[in-house]
């Protein structure tokens, strides 16, 4: 299946290659970089491309591409997935996944790499085994390491891939059990420029952090499950109950992790908490422009919007802008043309207010289009689909587990056409 | 050598020659690197652990980089047998690197992993049969080999794997290994484990992806595992059994689209012919073997459903595609929903996922429709997934949507992203030759574009524009005039020539324009792109041929610019049309037809979706998704005319006590719900928790022992794999608890069969049996007294788990009695109804001519209660009492006093039994006799068939007489039409049934029942909610609607919220089955399946009628 990895940072420098089967020069990588330059954004470059001989399949992330050399057929929704799984397995490791980490931390990553796919196919993916076999880096260990000259790598054998539940390993310890539970939920919406909702629906997770001992078995309830339109699970919770019961029902993997993902579609009404006002304008004559916005709440549920953010991706005409903003900073940055205003806490009672004048190319001819805005917000306490966790339930365990659910909700991709 | 042909790459060499170095910067072995290396060599050779680890990080560091490291071999293999695990494993790593070049070194190593595979720890033998399967060297295939087989049948499952991941190494390495590695993985494919299914599935895949036969006796225990394996595996198992799928099904939409086909046909017949086309229609429905799908497909389809849930997305893929390919249309919907989710996901999940919908959207459009929001575009998405959005939304579009998505589609217009202008300006001209009600509104939009300041959309519009009036360029002068004067301003040459192109085409239409264009053209000639020039030369020679009075001249200097020209298409071109336009001495045949060589029709072009016949290439793969198929892929096979032998699957028995078999067991479950019940019932819900906890807790505590011992260890895996398996039993059981939660008893002789045959069942299951022959009868008067409380538990378990425990404390002293008078009442049944039976085939010879007595239904509601009992009533045809409902065939006054009505008297007609007895009534109303009464000339479809009553000889004034005649309607609600002769006169009538009297009640018990609409399941069920009217407020009135529609008996049900109906058609003997739940609220359900859509779906109509009124 995956026959070698590359990755390469953004400027084009080749930093580390893994070959599972027989190695193939890195002068293959001159077909991505081929494409890369045709691309312009790094968005755009295909996620795959073929060569006479390979098929390269390559991720973009955290200005990495991640470019991987298949031979024969196979899914590209797996190597992708796979791909992905690796940066999160570096973010998971090292705290961020970068070039700089990656390269400090080159023979953890090598060795993560060899652990995670056995001839091109996927073998041990989950972070739980992964911790067990090579332990993740920190500075504590990294000292002693260096003094006494231990390793990284785990002095037991992994249990964990021999289980049939690979994503717990055994013998968890914890004095404090305790369970959180995130609820985040993402507002995606387009509203025209009159503010009428083109397109709404809200995409939320549900993140846990559970540091139990022993092997609980948990049930989450919630108080309105139909909610949900579509759901998607971490592999440990169990379909059939909540096909049946609408409960969660779940042996959690230690620590972080994902516990599932939904989708309140468009079908349903979705509350959007905020209004524009906004008039951007750019004149025929003497290269100026105009733009004045004006920031409301609308259906706040009562909580405050916070983290306000207004970015607009200007036309390439616009050379500076002269702006003056009632509440927050803003900032203009000429050469990616990207316009920032940063709100803050919104004040009901003084609505935010960006106003002033745009300076533009002088000759040329006036833009097209009004640029569109995207907008940033965060409500604490608030699941923005009114969804409620019920109770959570610890089965096979005696203890008594602290317990917390946490409500956030922010804006996903939410764009104001202009 | 296989491994070097492996390995040279289209651009390798370098790799094959280590000795020069692999790139610049490390400078080969004799620059200063080797130096450096050879600081590493001490570190190597030292016996400290610690700077034998430094030295090998640096290594692997310098690997990872790409450096070549390769001269170290010697000094890194010494440290295979390093006691140091982390110095080991890099170790591991250097030799798999560099194995293959260093071969003779290479075996200095493979003693240690030999010693290695006998190790007692299966975490060892695994990593050592992994590396040495990694080395690539030809010499030591025969070890690999026999590793392999070793490893094949240890006794640790991860070992297994691991053996399943070494056989495609060895393939690789070695394919003449073949033959020895397919029984390797023949004996692998039957492993029971959830960590192998997934490995060797990918080996299959690997090395013998054609060899399907090694699948058929590990299919439905692929299916029933696929939940549990880990989600890599999923995905590779899933797409190899579509394939499977394919060669071993039939089409499940095979009469869909047989159906397809003639509603078309009738579409575009005229109004006469229609009647012929239905008819057509319905013989060819009768004539087609009816579809049923093999409950191996229905099981693929079930388990896969639930990991549409996945939050990988390849296995959400890869489930959707297995939909698409395989399901039935009615279910394919559900894929839609799921793939929408994925849309949030990365822009690389996106793109791929995005060109799957293409593909999707273009034959099952219907399936996205609802989202069509989702595909709307943000100004932030990259560029190539907007384009692939505008596919989407382009595919989507229809007359009821398109004034909203050319809304849309005009914002796009406005985006500062050039490349997506143009593909929006493209997707706008598509629409508009698919849907002809908004052309004008598209082309009228696309004409203003034609004044817009950026040049790119300007000629991206002509270019759609001109594809657009080709279709009707009558009605369009005045836009050919508006862009004829574009010529001067627009640079774009793909533009220029199209627009050259249509006023040459259409010159015609602009007589005074054209002859100037070619002027100013004819200036600019030289400057011109090569495209251009061509469409300078056409329109000159169009214009010559149309006015040459005007252009002669001017046609004259381009062919002679062009004669001169660089290009050596335009010098051609100019040659080959002076020669045939040009009318000299010598000229050929061919000028005579010049004009109609220029000036032919040029048909209208076809504007498709490059997605288009995309689908033949299995959706998710590579190759669909580079429309260009890629080594190693495997076609999806057609689907066969006809089944292959579904047996093949079976299983023998001997092995059914383990998990193979297990899907017989659970299918047995599923039509036993009562067996279930019982057992849900007997042991306390939270039980499934607690059992799996205690399962898990064994299972990491066994691992951790099989390390020990290996033959214990064995063992101890089986149980838990048992165990498991039992826990994903009771948590299905927990499910069918609730659903059938409404449903409640089932007729005794069944829970006697189904504890009968748990006792066959091996030792585990024995012992459960046992228990339930003890607890069965007590739930079963238990679920009684629990289905008010059932209700109740939906909303908190937690509280009805103890409930039912407390419950069941109480119950098996307080219900003692009861239940033993009912175990004596099961036997009764049981034999009464065998009896019973036998008294009831008899029947239909003894056709009575008055309608008999029926049973009155509030007899049957009455017995009701006694569920058990009613097993003895079912095979009485219960119909309302005396409400036969009578038809008019001929009035008093059209008969001139002859009044004829019929009724359907639902006895079964004896000359014919497969004719519908029509009772015909006359009355006489005039004062003089009526003689001779017989019928004449029937007109009727083909296939039915009329069983006239005798000739009546004289009915005298006031009287009436009673006749019973058959009409074999073949099915259908077609009329019988025929002529009703009397001595004096003759009136044409036509008799017209409805669907409910084209059945005869067929004796069901609840097993057979359920056991039939199984096999009547997806488009042969329809299904619909509806409001009950308000007088349908219990049960007797449902059953009397019911019966009152349709001819069908009632089938036993123990619940008093679901009502059965059986029957079969009366000509063709195909079984029609309703199922009428009711829900609070005066909702109810109601379920019809039957082979003969077209029945079902009337019958569905007919009833829902009845019951909502």
């Amino acid at each position: 299946m995956i026959h070698s990895v590359f990755l390469i940072s953004n400027a084009g420098d080749l930093f580390l290659e893994k070959h599972w089967k027989s190695v193939i020069s890195r002068s293959i990588c001159d077909y991505f970089f081929e494409a890369r330059e045709k691309a312009v954004e790094p968005d755009n470059v295909p996620p795959v491309i073929r060569t006479p001989h390979h098929y390269l399949i390559n991720i973009y992330r955290e200005k990495i591409f991640f470019v991987s050399v298949i031979q024969t057929e196979v899914p590209p929704l797996f190597v992708i997935e796979f791909l992905h799984r690796v940066a999160e397995t570096f973010q998971d490791y090292f705290g961020e996944c970068s070039e700089t980490t990656i390269k400090d931390n080159v023979v953890i990553v090598y060795e993560l790499l060899e652990e995670m796919l056995d001839n091109g196919f996927p073998l041990a993916t989950e972070s739980n085994i992964l911790k067990e076999l090579i332990r993740p880096p920190t500075i504590l260990r990294s000292m002693v390491n260096t003094i006494t000259g231990s390793s990284n790598v785990g002095e037991t054998l992994p249990t964990g891939q021999l289980s049939t539940i690979p994503w717990r390993r055994a013998g968890v310890k914890y004095t404090n059990n305790e369970a959180y539970f995130d609820v985040v939920e993402e507002i995606d919406a387009i509203l025209d420029k009159s503010g009428t909702t083109v397109f709404a629906e809200i995409q939320g997770v549900i993140d846990a952090c559970v540091k139990l001992s022993g092997m609980p078995d948990l049930t989450l309830s919630f108080m309105n499950p139909r909610l949900l339109d579509d759901v998607s699970f971490h592999p440990c919770v169990r379909y059939k109950r909540w096909e049946s019961e609408r409960v969660i029902s779940f042996i959690p993997p230690d620590g972080n992790f994902q516990l599932m993902s939904y989708h309140i579609s468009a079908q349903n009404l979705v509350a959007i908490p905020v209004y524009v006002k906004q008039n951007i304008s750019f004149f025929e004559t003497g290269s100026s422009g105009r733009l004045d916005i004006t920031v409301g709440p609308k259906q706040t549920m009562g909580k405050t919007l916070e983290c306000l953010v207004v970015t607009v991706h200007m036309p390439k005409v616009v050379l500076s802008a002269n702006l003056s903003a009632t509440q927050g900073t803003y900032n203009y940055d000429p050469v990616t043309k990207i316009l920032v205003w940063d709100i803050g806490k919104l004040n009901p009672q003084k609505l935010p207010n960006l106003k002033g004048s745009l300076s533009l190319q002088s000759g040329a001819p006036k833009p097209e289009e009004n640029p569109s805005l995207n907008i940033d917000l965060k409500i604490q306490q608030l699941a923005i689909s009114g969804l409620k966790v019920n109770r959570l339930d610890v089965y096979g365990e005696k203890y008594k587990p602290f317990k917390g659910v946490k409500y956030v909700s922010k804006a996903g991709k939410f764009q104001v056409r202009t | 050598m296989s491994a070097s042909s492996a390995f040279s790459d289209d651009k390798a060499g370098s790799a094959s020659e280590p000795e020069y170095g692999h790139d610049p910067a490390s400078g080969g072995i004799f620059s200063s690197d080797y130096k450096r290396h050879d600081d590493l060599k001490e570190m190597l050779d030292s016996n400290k652990d610690s700077l034998k680890l430094e030295a090998m990080k640096r290594i692997v560091a310098m690997i990872a980089r790409g450096k070549n490291t390769s001269d170290l071999f010697p000094a890194v293999v010494k440290n295979v047998a390093c006691k140091n695990i982390e110095v080991k494993k890099l170790v591991y790593v250097y030799l798999v690197r560099y194995a293959e070049e260093q071969q003779d070194l290479a075996l200095l190593s493979i003693s240690t992993f030999q010693r290695g595979l006998k190790d007692p720890n299966q975490l060892i033998r695994a990593s050592a049969l992994r590396v040495l399967s990694s080395i690539r060297v030809t010499i030591i295939v025969p070890i690999m080999m026999l590793a392999i087989k070793e490893a094949a049948s240890d006794m640790s499952p991860y070992v297994r794997k691991t053996a399943a991941h070494a056989i495609p190494k060895l393939h690789s390495l070695d394919p003449e290994q073949k033959d020895q590695l397919i029984e390797v993985i023949e004996k692998l494919l039957a492993d029971k484990t959830t960590l192998v299914a997934g490995s060797v599935v990918m080996a299959f895949e690997e090395v013998c992806p054609d060899r399907i036969d090694l699948i058929h006796k590990n299919y439905r225990k692929l299916c029933n595992l696929l939940i549990d394996v880990e989600e890599w595996g999923q995905v590779v198992i899933i797409n190899m059994l579509t394939r499977y799928a394919r060669t071993q099904f039939l089409n499940p939409n095979i009469n869909e689209s047989l159906l397809e086909d003639s509603s078309e046909k009738a579409f575009y017949a005229s109004d006469d012919e229609e009647d012929e086309d239905k008819k057509a229609e319905a013989a060819a429905l009768v004539k087609r073997k009816p579809y049923v799908m093999d409950p191996d497909h229905r099981l693929l389809l079930r388990n896969t459903k639930p990991l549409l849930q996945s939050r990988n997305a390849a296995v959400v893929m890869a489930v959707a595609q297995l939909y698409f390919h395989l399901a039935p249309k009615a279910e394919v919907g559900i894929i839609a929903k799921a793939l929408v989710r994925l849309m949030r996901s990365h822009s690389e999940v996106q793109y791929v996922v995005l060109q799957n919908v293409a593909t999707m959207t273009i034959k099952r459009r219907g399936m996205f429709e609802p989202y069509l929001k989702s595909f709307y575009i943000r100004s932030t998405d990259p560029t190539q997934i907007k384009i692939l959005k505008l596919e989407v939304l382009t595919n989507l579009a229809n007359e009821t949507n398109i004034s909203t998505i050319l809304r849309e589609f005009q914002t796009y217009i406005k985006s500062m992203d050039k490349d997506f202008v143009a593909a929006s300006i493209q997707a706008i001209g598509r629409c508009a030759t698919n849907i002809g009600e908004v052309r004008d509104t598209c082309l009228n939009g696309l004409v203003q574009l034609l004044s817009n300041r950026d040049e790119l959309v300007v000629a991206e519009s002509v270019v759609v524009i001109k594809k657009l009036l080709q279709m009707q360029p009558e009605q369009h002068s005045d836009i050919i005039k508006h862009m004829a004067k574009l010529i001067d301003n627009i640079q774009v040459p793909m533009a220029r020539a199209s627009i050259l192109w249509l006023i040459g085409e259409y010159c015609e239409h602009v007589p005074k324009i054209a002859p100037d264009v070619l002027r100013k053209m004819a200036k600019t000639f030289t400057n011109e792109e090569d495209i251009v020039k061509l469409q300078i030369i056409n329109l000159a020679a169009k214009l010559y041929l149309t006015n040459s009075k005007q252009t002669k001249l001017l046609t004259q200097y381009v062919l002679n610019l062009a004669k001169y020209d660089q290009n050596y298409d335009i010098r051609d071109r100019a040659r080959f049309i002076r020669q045939l336009i040009v009318p000299t001495d010598k000229s050929g045949a061919l000028s005579k037809y010049a004009k109609k060589l220029f000036l032919a029709l040029k048909p209208a072009p076809v504007l498709e979706s490059p997605f288009k016949d995309r689908d033949h290439f299995q959706l998710g793969s590579l190759s669909h998704l580079l429309n260009a198929k890629a080594g190693g892929y495997q076609e999806l096979p057609e689907w066969p005319e006809s089944a292959p032998d579904p047996s093949v699957r079976n299983v023998e028995i001997p092995d059914w006590s383990k998990c193979t078999s297990r899907k017989d067991r659970k299918e047995k479950k599923l039509d036993k719900p009562f067996y279930s019940d019982s057992e849900g019932d007997s042991g306390p819900t939270e039980s499934a928790d607690s059992e799996s906890d205690s399962g898990s807790g064994s299972e990491s505590a066994s691992a951790s022992d099989e390390s020990g011992s290996g033959s214990e260890s064995e063992e101890s895996g089986e149980e838990t794999e048992s165990e498991k398996e039992e826990e994903d039993e009771e948590k299905e059981k927990k499910r069918k608890k609730r659903l059938d939660k409404t449903k409640a008893k089932k007729p005794a002789e069944e829970s006697a069969e189904s504890e009968q045959s748990s006792g066959t069942e091996d030792r585990k299951r024995g012992r459960k049996a046992v228990k339930n022959q003890k607890s069965s009868s007590e739930s079963e008067s238990e679920s009684e007294s629990s289905e008010s409380e059932d209700e109740s538990e939906e909303e908190s378990e937690e509280e009805s788990e103890s409930d039912t425990n407390i419950r069941k404390k109480k119950t098996p002293v307080s219900k003692q009695p009861p239940k033993q008078s009912k175990k004596e009442s099961k036997k009764e049944t049981q034999e009464m109804s065998l009896l019973d039976l036998d008294d009831f085939e008899p029947t239909p010879t003894s056709a009575p001519v008055t309608p008999v007595n029926f049973l009155s239904s509030s007899l049957v509601s009455d017995l009701e209660g006694l569920s058990l009992t009613d097993t003895i009533l079912a095979p009485t045809t219960i119909a309302p009492s005396g409400s036969i409902k009578m038809y008019e065939l001929l009035h008093r006054i059209t008969g001139e006093g002859l009044a004829v009505e019929y009724c359907f008297s639902r006895q079964p007609f004896s000359p014919d039994p497969n004719m519908v007895a029509v009772q015909i009534q006359f009355t006489n109303n005039t004062n003089s006799e009526t003689k001779n009464l017989h019928i004449e000339e029937p007109r009727l479809q083909s296939g039915m068939r009329i069983r006239e009553f005798a000739e009546i000889e004289v009915l005298a004034a006031g009287e009436s007489v009673t006749v019973v005649m058959g009409i074999d309607f073949c099915d259908s609600t077609q009329a019988a039409n025929f002529q009703l002769c009397t001595h004096t006169r003759k009136f044409f009538v036509s008799i017209q049934p409805p669907v409910g009297e084209l059945m005869t009640p067929v004796f069901l018990t609840e097993n057979d029942f359920k056991k039939e609409q199984g096999k009547l399941m997806g488009m042969n069920e329809i299904s619909e909610k509806l409001t009950l009217g308000e007088k349908c407020v219990n049960e007797h009135v449902i059953v009397e609607r019911v019966t009152a529609t349709a001819n069908l008996s009632r089938v036993p049900c123990g619940s008093d919220k679901e009502c059965r109906f059986a029957g079969k058609t009366v000509s063709s003997g195909c079984l029609v089955l309703v199922t009428v739940t009711t829900k609070e609220g005066g909702r109810a359900q109601l379920t019809v399946n039957c082979e003969k859509m077209v029945i079902g779906t009337m019958l569905v109509k007919d009833i829902m009628q009845a019951l909502s009124q």
